[in-house]
């Protein structure tokens, strides 16, 4: 658990805090009735507001407002009831208004705590300090005229909500937790899809380093605009490298925001313009404080669904679950209504194994999303009810199952179709045991004179001569008495 | 001759047919075309005005007339965007902006159908108080002597809506008000300029000069067609969220020019040092009306009145300098190329704000900027809360209270031009309203020694609109007017 970086010095530890930006599901933008959906052609979705026309006027969603208090409780957080919108001044081509609408001084949630499940099946609570929201600005490209940047205002407007923790964190692996967990948080709650790849969570990572032992914080860097796990994880050690190899060649790391590039596996900094060093923060006057009304806040706490904590537990005390498996299942919500719904009637466990071992085998191998599984939870469910009842083997079942990847029909068809129902009547198994010892005098002899290992080559030949149908429980103990006894 | 025309009179003889909206609106498109020199208009829009008149005809023979405004000849004050006619808040930067949109309070009036005659000029983005800081050029006030060396100004900010309702181009016209930009110029041209109190008129579709002060109002002839007028203007609009969620009363029936048994307050620090006499006689004359007509009259002191001018000069150009931050020349309005995004900007806002907005900018952004916030603007909200509270302690002696509007009549273009504090000064007596929010209205009280129109304040407390109808239609009567 300890990341320890080793200089020439001493050892180094790392001090991580996030800020995670999170886009809200919304009908429509923060200020705006335009849509917030994304993949629409360029400049589509743009009212006057998101435009900044003249005379125009922000009106505050209230759907943004109940999905930031719906995170914030999901984030176990202290919801504010009087919170307030600023603006944030800073010139730049894809911000319309010249500024940006945001929370600062009152925040709409304050302190909470989201608890990251590591490795080691271990888990640790992370402070979050606030969750604000705020607009999105629109997007500048670059590279599709040599001499002009276009600019596509789509995302102007768009509900963010930022959600900032403390420096709680001091590896890789607890920063990489943290952001699985807060976007499992809100796929959980549906106030966002936490999609990284389409931008609608993101996050910016402030690094320090100290001597292990020290007690007070060094200079902080951000990284800005961490797009995927993996690259949070690595911006980290890469940064915390850097800054290590500053202080010990007796230079002093700056505050300052830099861009993390997987490609070339490297932290910069950005040019000084790129960024405002003064935004002349100060309340809106074109909106009200947020006053949220008695009983808003409850209303909303009475529709939260079970969070990813509540559900591991559940899954550890009720189904007998390791930790470790309850917490693969929970992390995702979708794997979690997959499970719940297969396990429905079934052994927990054994739904736990197909699920984790051959389904999550298959899908990584093909490429695909447990939504989109060729296997429906109530077939994979079905599949292991054939295996309790004894229909069919655990080993015909491997084989159903992949028949069942192939042609998505039910185990129960493909059972049926191909007969493979297991054979339990013990006079037919007889017949077969019978049949395989006539025929193999000399083995038999040899079980017969004490070789008692020899009898699984007996259990393996009239498995194959009934093509695998046989109870191998019953084949055994045929075996057994007519060979041993 | 149009100067005879007021709202009622003219509702009145177009209800009795006896003159037609067309008739009316030709009449006054001529006035505005024989009033060029007077450079009210930015843009003229006497097409709009015949087809809405005729419009209004139609309607009022099909017996649909919408309201008393109907058919009525108004002029429009170049802040409030409408739809498909050019808006430019007097500024270079939006000189060739044209809207596909319509403010919701020209949109009331249009609804209400009244007629557009046109976009009246202004200070650039209504900051000024005299009509000389526009790109289109200074307005002349219409009461400017014969043969005067030097133009008077018509006050400011809504210096060209003033000049049309007094030189005759308009029976009456829009203004907004941040500070005093209705009162002072109504002050200035003999006419009733009133200001609601804040969030009776939307915002939304009007150029944004400072969001917590701005307020749209009418300037008219009288009391009776402000009434009128706000009627038609006014209104809960869900698209400002600062609009007041609440039904408007009938203003025109709070007209009743009784004032008896009304307890008027007399601020005591609205006296100033040097002050010319003139100023306090009229004050003095507007007390003793008030006494005779049965109202009681009592000294209440505004303690922090004294802070009102330098809060105020903290407050809007911190909300102008980042209202005007969308100015940019990326999506509209004037751009002036450069070889890189801050050089475009660079170029296109020096080039596309006069001086005066520019030092208000720079002014906002200073007192908004770290280490300077909270000795300013942290400061001047702390000022205005108390401003505020002075007002409601008044009011829980009085009903009205009765100042000057501004501190001199009408001065010359190129006076005070060189010192911005002194013409800031113009402001005094209009702005602690402004920072409370309330609603305030300037009547014609007397002339000065050389003719010329002063104006008389009242302020009642926040939608006490109908008290303030009530004072002033009873002042206005003892000043002589009204008629």
């Amino acid at each position: 658990m300890s990341y320890i970086i080793q200089g020439e010095t001493g050892d180094w530890e790392v001090v991580i805090g996030l800020e995670v930006h999170a886009q809200a599901i919304t009908n429509s933008k923060l200020f705006s009735g335009a849509s917030a959906s994304f993949g629409s052609a360029p400049n589509e979705n743009v009212s006057l507001v998101d435009a900044a026309m003249p005379g125009m006027l922000p009106v505050i969603n209230k759907m943004a407002i109940e999905q930031a208090v719906r995170t914030g409780l999901g984030l176990r957080a202290k919801i504010n009831d009087y919170s307030v919108f600023e603006r944030k001044n800073y010139f730049y081509a894809d911000l319309p208004q010249g500024y940006q609408i945001s929370q600062f001084q009152h925040p709409i949630v304050g302190e909470g705590t989201v608890t990251i499940d590591l490795e080691d099946g271990t888990s640790r609570d992370i402070g979050v300090e606030r969750l604000h929201l705020e607009q999105d600005a629109g997007k500048s490209i670059h590279d599709q005229d040599p001499n002009r940047s276009m600019i596509d205002l789509n995302r102007s407007g768009v509900v963010l909500m930022e959600i900032v923790s403390h420096p709680d964190m001091h590896t890789p692996e607890e920063a990489g937790a943290y952001v699985r967990k807060v976007r499992a948080i809100v796929r959980y709650l549906g106030t966002c899809d936490g999609n990284m790849e389409e931008g609608s969570m993101r996050a910016d990572v402030n690094v320090s380093v100290r001597k292990v032992g020290e007690t007070d914080l060094r200079t902080r860097v951000e990284v800005k605009n961490v797009n995927s796990v993996r690259f949070v994880m690595q911006a980290i050690e890469i940064e915390a490298q850097r800054q290590v190899e500053v202080w010990e060649d007796g230079g002093e790391v700056v505050q300052e925001t830099r861009l993390f590039d997987p490609n070339k596996g490297e932290t910069r900094a950005m040019r000084s313009k790129e960024f405002a060093h003064d935004y002349r923060y100060f309340p809106d006057p074109d909106l009200l404080p947020v006053k949220l009304e008695t009983g808003f806040v409850d209303k909303i706490k009475a529709t939260l669904p079970e969070l990813p904590d509540e559900k591991k537990a559940r899954l550890i005390s009720d189904l007998g679950l390791s930790a470790y498996d309850a917490g693969v299942i929970v992390a995702d919500r979708d794997t979690a209504a997959y499970f719940e719904e297969a396990a429905d009637g079934h052994d927990a466990k054994t739904v736990t194994n197909w699920l984790t071992t051959n389904l999550f085998g298959a899908l990584n191998k093909r490429g695909l999303d447990i939504g989109d599984s060729p296997v429906s939870a109530e077939h994979l469910g079905e599949l292991v009810g054939l295996i309790e009842d004894e229909t069919i083997s655990t080993k015909i079942a491997k084989d159903v199952f992949e028949d069942m990847l192939e042609t998505s029909k039910s185990p129960g068809d493909i059972v049926e179709e191909k007969g493979l129902k297991q054979i339990t009547d013990t006079g037919a198994i007889e017949a077969i045991v019978d049949q395989v010892i006539a025929d193999n005098p000399g083995q038999a002899d040899d079980v017969r004179g004490g070789n008692d290992k020899a009898i699984g080559w007996f259990v393996g030949q009239v498995m194959k001569a009934s093509q695998g149908k046989a109870n191998p429980g019953q084949v055994n103990q045929l075996l057994k008495s007519k060979l041993i006894d | 001759m149009t100067d005879q025309w007021t709202i009622a009179k003219a509702a009145d003889a177009l209800e009795k047919g006896e003159v037609s909206s067309v008739e009316l609106t030709d009449a006054h498109i001529a006035a505005v075309e024989a009033g060029r020199s007077l450079n009210a208009f930015i843009t003229e829009t006497p097409e709009i005005a015949r087809e809405r008149a005729a419009a209004s005809d139609a309607r009022r023979a099909a017996g649909n007339v919408a309201s008393p405004m109907d058919g009525v000849p108004i002029a429009m004050k170049d802040l409030f965007c409408t739809e498909g006619v050019r808006t430019t808040a007097a500024s270079h930067i939006l000189e060739n902006f044209v809207p596909t949109y319509e403010s919701t309070v020209s949109g009331n009036l249009r609804d209400a159908g009244s007629v557009m005659l046109g976009k009246t000029n202004l200070d650039e983005f209504a900051m000024g108080s005299a009509n000389i800081t526009s790109y289109f050029g200074s307005v002349k006030n219409p009461l400017t002597p014969e043969g005067a060396n030097a133009d008077l100004v018509p006050g400011g900010s809504s210096g060209g809506s003033v000049a049309a309702v007094a030189g005759g181009l308009a029976i009456a016209a829009t203004g907004t008000d941040t500070g005093g930009s209705i009162r002072q110029p109504a002050s200035f041209c003999g006419l009733v300029g009133m200001k609601p109190t804040y969030g009776r008129c939307s915002r939304w579709g009007v150029v944004a000069f400072a969001s917590s002060l701005d307020q749209a109002g009418p300037l008219t002839k009288t009391v009776e067609d402000a009434a009128i007028m706000l009627q038609s203007m006014a209104g809960y609009d869900a698209k400002d969220s600062t609009s007041l969620p609440m039904e408007l009363p009938d203003f025109r029936a709070a007209c009743t020019r009784d004032v008896k048994g009304m307890k008027v307050g007399i601020p005591k620090e609205y006296t100033l040092d040097g002050m010319p006499d003139e100023i306090q006689k009229l004050w003095d004359q507007g007390v003793q009306w008030m006494q005779d007509m049965g109202a009681e009259t009592v000294e209440v002191s505004l303690p922090h009145t004294k802070y009102a001018l330098p809060t105020y000069y903290i407050v809007a150009p911190a909300e102008a300098s980042s209202n005007l931050a969308r100015y940019d020349g990326v999506r509209y309005g004037l751009r002036v190329p450069g070889d890189s995004l801050d050089e475009m900007y660079e170029l296109t806002r020096g080039e596309g704000f006069g001086e005066e907005v520019q030092r208000r900018v720079l002014i906002g952004a200073y007192v908004l900027s770290a280490g300077y916030y909270d000795a300013y603007y942290v400061k001047a909200q702390q000022v205005r809360t108390l401003i505020a509270r002075d007002f409601e302690n008044a009011f829980n002696e009085v009903d009205v209270l009765l100042t000057p509007t501004a501190p001199s009549a009408a001065f010359a273009k190129g006076e005070k031009m060189d010192d911005p504090i002194a013409m800031y000064l113009n402001d005094v007596f209009t702005v602690p309203a402004s920072l409370a929010g309330l609603p305030a209205i300037s009547i014609p009280g007397g002339y000065d020694a050389g003719g010329l129109p002063l104006g008389l304040q009242l302020i009642t407390g926040v939608c006490q609109e109908e008290t303030l109808f009530r004072a002033a239609s009873a002042l206005e009567m003892a000043a002589g007017g009204g008629q």
